[in-house]
């Protein structure tokens, strides 16, 4: 049908949250990358959630396999990917119900009614038929035959059935861009590009995407809604997800330092596109090693260090307590050793593709001996590029190991970045020694750092290894003072790098009822409840650590200026325990282990409630 | 500074550490053997790098006056691996022994052969666990007592010369501690072999497993029971010579007189002689000398290749600034609008 209504009304609002739902294998990931990437060069400011079972392809139509990229995009700035989204878009029934109760009450709610067939539910295990049985009339639903639609729109493309009905993730995206009034222009030239090999495949993508939206113009239940550019920050932007910026990051350490870099690891979730991201660019003096095991990544790492490389391992949870032994031997070698974690769900294999912060006490104490490694951990998808860049720097430094915290939410979401001014960055000088006069391979500079001496230099050949040495010549030493002192000054080396951090300044309020200190990537759900808490009129101030050992000096200070102290993590309460044993500080836990990140609401509703719990010194503090 | 052509010394690889080695241990043979090796290499002793990982045998780095690395249990290959992708100029050696590399370190050291990283392996064989003590090692033969196996093993032991064939190693080669010629002679070749070198050495623990090859390598009786392989030569041995192996029915070898034995061919390509030779066990003769010897690309020269493919490429950012800026970027004006 051709339009030939009056166009319709565009509604300006301010921001909007998308999720997107279906099987395994209906191309929910690809979906909402492509939207994100339209939303990000359209200027919005946006924060992306994707979420996705273990299995590549569990038993179709399950709700075992329902797989889900969730985005929040706005004319403002954005922290999180939204708690409840306003649109959700299913794909089948086992989506439906994964994800029905997240849905905002009166949200737009689009289905494909094609998989709705009887066996569909009971897949799915709907008792009655959730389109009929008053399940979803609390919601604007959007009920289209998918299969039908998308079938006569590829006609004549060549295309199989089976591709046809392959297509219908972009005939969801479509409808998805029409609501949204985006430009599909662009879109089209990205899935061209995408299937450029197979023209056919590209012409009933394009055919299906454009069909989608054509039905939003078409069916008049519909508004379309426009969401402004945001006013961020000027520069150029780039959208990254964390493994992404993670990489870069550790590229541009190593190039600012004149060093290869070599990057040993072995597959896992959510690590390996790290491995992906960096096997690409060989021509920046990278070695990428796939390993035989983790062990075998971060040895290979830490024997690249030595050969004068920088040496970077990476990898989650349980690859990490794999590599815990050869981490000692990075410490006791005072070789420059990255190590990544990015976090996933635990103890044992756990939840593979969920995200968790339950591996800081490894990192700071999972070791034997008395082994102290700096750890540093990213708060957002493009902080993984500045705490990448932190890592290399300190572990060049001070020649340690340097553990990274990553975890999956920060990993595979996404937000633009401000790019970085190459020329800006923080300067790396590798130091490298060079000169055999008065060579020791113990010997310390101020910063207690060892000469990093190189094999193919002359006249510095030297041994060294995992026993313990003596304090100048770096030979094997079993003296009891010697050991103590080497004890005491591998500590002292690690403590010490907290008195390089910059001052520690809480964001928003510096003082008042509740301080939040988080670390990781709960940073942008806290941040949006301190600024919807203090639109209550609460003072609160946040405190997101990227130093997890040392803490810095001077956090002590800063707790004592609020009444409270609220530790939202997704773990047990690693950090408060941390942060107690180390400065004594006191605080009151939030925490979850769903395997899923905060909701801005559960964090405001724990300001509010911390706020409350001391009426009457608020009162106070008022008067 | 670098000095090639200052002749080097046996010496110039000796350090300043006390070997502590048990007296007699076979270990001390081994040193010897590769310090005097080390000058007729013709490399600079700063581009030669040990590196071990954990038993009596690992001690050897800080023997060597080069660089060295003493590793953790096992790892020592991976460690190698690393150094030598880092920096292929290198010249790298692995010091290992049966319970280190076939044991706690098997999976590493099969990666490095079967990757042909240009890597010289030096497996020391006691069939036993030294510095923890005296345990059964995973070339103890079936049946052995020890501290941890009283009533003998009941784990039947790796042949590490198969092991190795079997993952891809492209040198393959055994020698024995009280033979020095002859580990002269194959320490020689390995270290001139491009790719992973893989020489197993039996090596006598004098404290813990005393006489575990006396069976074959005692003077008197090594002639008739040791067959050393030379390539081009036929498969013979005995005092006189007198005896040869040939092919046989169904693929074995058979023994015989030393007329109509099987010449011996290194570089053959086909793994099935030997195998045949390294398995064979009493009464027939064990193997000395170079098994397998055949040239491959080593994993070190082709990654450096596709470097530099890829910096001839066109395509692709070649600055850090580039590469920040590539895929899909958008402007904020000053305004803050796009």
């Amino acid at each position: 049908m051709t339009v030939s209504a009056a166009p319709r009304s565009h509604v300006d609002i301010q921001n909007a949250v998308v999720r997107f739902a279906g099987d395994s294998g209906d191309g929910m990931q690809l979906t909402g990358t492509e939207f994100t990437r339209e939303a990000a060069l359209h200027g919005n400011d946006l924060a992306t959630f994707p979420d996705y079972p273990a299995e590549i392809r569990a038993p179709a139509g399950t709700t075992a396999g329902v797989s889900g990229y969730q985005i929040q995009f706005a004319a403002h700035e954005v922290y999180s990917p939204g708690d409840q989204p306003d649109t959700l878009v299913a794909m089948n029934p086992a989506a439906l119900k994964v994800h029905l109760a997240d849905l905002k009450r009166g949200g737009l709610l689009i289905l494909n009614e094609a998989a709705f067939k009887q066996a569909d539910l009971d897949r799915a295990g709907w008792k009655s038929n959730p389109l009929t049985d008053g399940t979803v009339e609390n919601y604007r639903v959007i009920k289209v035959d998918f299969e039908r639609l998308v079938g006569k729109a590829v006609e004549g493309t060549g295309v199989s059935a089976k591709d046809a009905s392959r297509c219908k993730n972009f005939y969801a995206l479509g409808l998805v861009f029409w609501i949204y009034s985006r430009d599909t222009e662009r879109e089209e030239q990205a899935i061209r590009d995408r299937f450029k090999k197979t023209a056919p495949l590209a012409e009933a993508n394009v055919r299906a995407f454009k069909a989608g939206y054509n039905y939003g113009e078409t069916i008049e239940a519909l508004d379309a809604y426009v969401i402004q550019p945001a006013r961020l920050k000027p520069g150029k932007y780039r959208n990254v997800t964390g493994n992404s910026a993670l990489a870069l990051g550790l590229i541009a350490a190593a190039q600012n330092a004149g060093l290869r870099l070599f990057y040993g690891s072995y597959p896992i979730t959510p690590a390996s596109d790290i491995l992906h991201e960096l096997s690409k660019y060989r021509r920046f003096h990278l070695t990428t090693f796939q390993a035989e095991d983790e062990i075998a990544a971060i040895s290979a790492a830490i024997g690249a260090s030595f050969a004068g490389a920088l040496g970077i391992t990476g990898s989650s949870g349980p690859g990490l307590a794999l590599k815990t032994e050869a981490m000692g031997l990075a410490l006791m070698t005072e070789l420059p050793l990255v190590i990544i974690n990015v976090q996933r769900g635990g103890p044992s294999t756990g939840l593979p593709t969920k995200t968790e912060q339950s591996d800081l006490f490894q990192a700071v104490y999972g070791r034997n001996g008395e082994s102290p490694i700096p750890v540093v951990a990213s708060r957002s998808p493009a902080d993984c590029f500045d705490t990448a860049y932190e890592a290399c720097r300190i572990a060049i430094d001070c020649r340690t190991p340097v553990i990274l915290l990553s975890d999956g939410s920060l990993a595979n979401g996404s937000e633009p970045w401000l790019l970085p001014d190459v020329n800006s960055l923080p300067k790396i000088d590798p130091n490298i020694t060079t000169d055999p006069a008065g060579f020791l391979p113990y010997k310390r500079d101020e910063k207690l750092a060892r000469p990093w001496a190189i094999p193919g230099t002359p006249g510095l050949e030297h041994r060294i290894g995992g026993l313990e040495k003596d304090a100048l010549t770096g030979n094997i030493s079993y003296d009891a003072q010697n050991h103590e002192k080497m004890v005491r000054t591998r500590a002292e080396k690690v403590r010490r790098i907290a008195d390089r951090i910059d001052p520690t300044e809480p964001y928003f309020d510096p003082d008042g009822d509740v301080l939040v200190i988080g670390w990781g990537g709960t940073y942008g759900s806290i941040t949006q409840a301190v600024i919807e808490a203090r639109q209550q009129g609460l003072r609160v101030g946040h405190v997101h650590l990227r130093h997890i050992f040392p803490l810095p000096n001077d956090l002590t200070d800063v707790v004592s200026r609020y009444r409270n102290v609220l530790v939202p993590e997704l773990n047990t309460g690693q950090l408060r325990l941390h942060m107690r044993g180390q400065l004594g500080i006191e605080s009151i836990g939030l925490n979850k282990i769903q395997g899923k990140p905060f909701h801005v609401a559960e964090v405001r509703s724990a300001i509010e409630s911390l706020a409350r719990r001391n009426p009457l010194a608020a009162e106070q503090e008022i008067a | 500074m670098s000095a090639p052509l200052v002749k080097l010394t046996k010496k110039d690889f000796v350090s300043d550490q006390e070997v502590r080695w048990c007296p007699g241990c076979a270990d001390f043979a081994i040193l010897a053997g590769v310090q005097k090796l080390m000058p007729e290499l013709g490399i600079e002793r700063e581009k030669i790098v040990f590196i071990s990982g954990i038993g009596c045998s690992s001690r050897f780095p800080y023997y060597m006056n080069t660089y060295g690395f003493h590793g953790i249990h096992g790892r020592a290959p991976a460690i190698a691996t690393g150094l030598k992708m880092a920096n292929p100029d290198l010249n790298v050696w692995v010091v290992t022994g049966d319970g280190d590399g076939l044991s706690i370190g098997g999976n590493h050291l099969i990666h490095a052969l079967r990757r042909n990283i240009d890597l010289k392996i030096l497996l020391f064989d006691n069939r036993i666990y030294g510095l923890t003590k005296g345990q059964a090692s995973p070339t103890s033969e079936l049946g052995k007592k020890t501290k941890s196996s009283p009533f003998g093993t009941v784990d039947r032991p790796f042949n590490p010369l198969t092991l190795a064939l079997g993952a891809g190693a492209t040198f393959v080669a055994r020698t024995t501690a009280n033979d020095m010629p002859h580990m002269a002679s194959v320490l020689k070749r390995a270290a001139a072999h491009k790719g992973s070198a893989f020489v197993e050495i039996w090596q006598n623990c004098v404290v813990f497993n005393d006489g575990a090859f006396d069976e074959w390598s005692e003077k008197d009786v090594r002639d008739e029971r040791l067959l050393k392989l030379e390539h081009g030569k036929a498969l013979v041995y005995g005092k006189g010579k007198d005896k040869g192996l040939r092919i046989g029915g169904g693929f074995t070898l058979e023994m015989g007189a030393a007329d109509g034995a099987v010449l011996h061919d290194e570089s053959r390509d086909n793994l099935s002689l030997a195998l045949a030779l390294a398995s064979l066990e009493p009464p027939w003769p064990q193997v000395m000398g170079v098994l397998r010897a055949v040239d491959r690309p080593t994993v070190d020269q082709l990654a450096r290749e596709q470097e530099r493919e890829a910096e001839k490429a066109i395509r692709g950012p070649t600055t850090l600034e580039a590469l920040l800026q590539s895929g899909d970027t958008w402007d904020v004006g000053a305004g803050g609008d796009a």
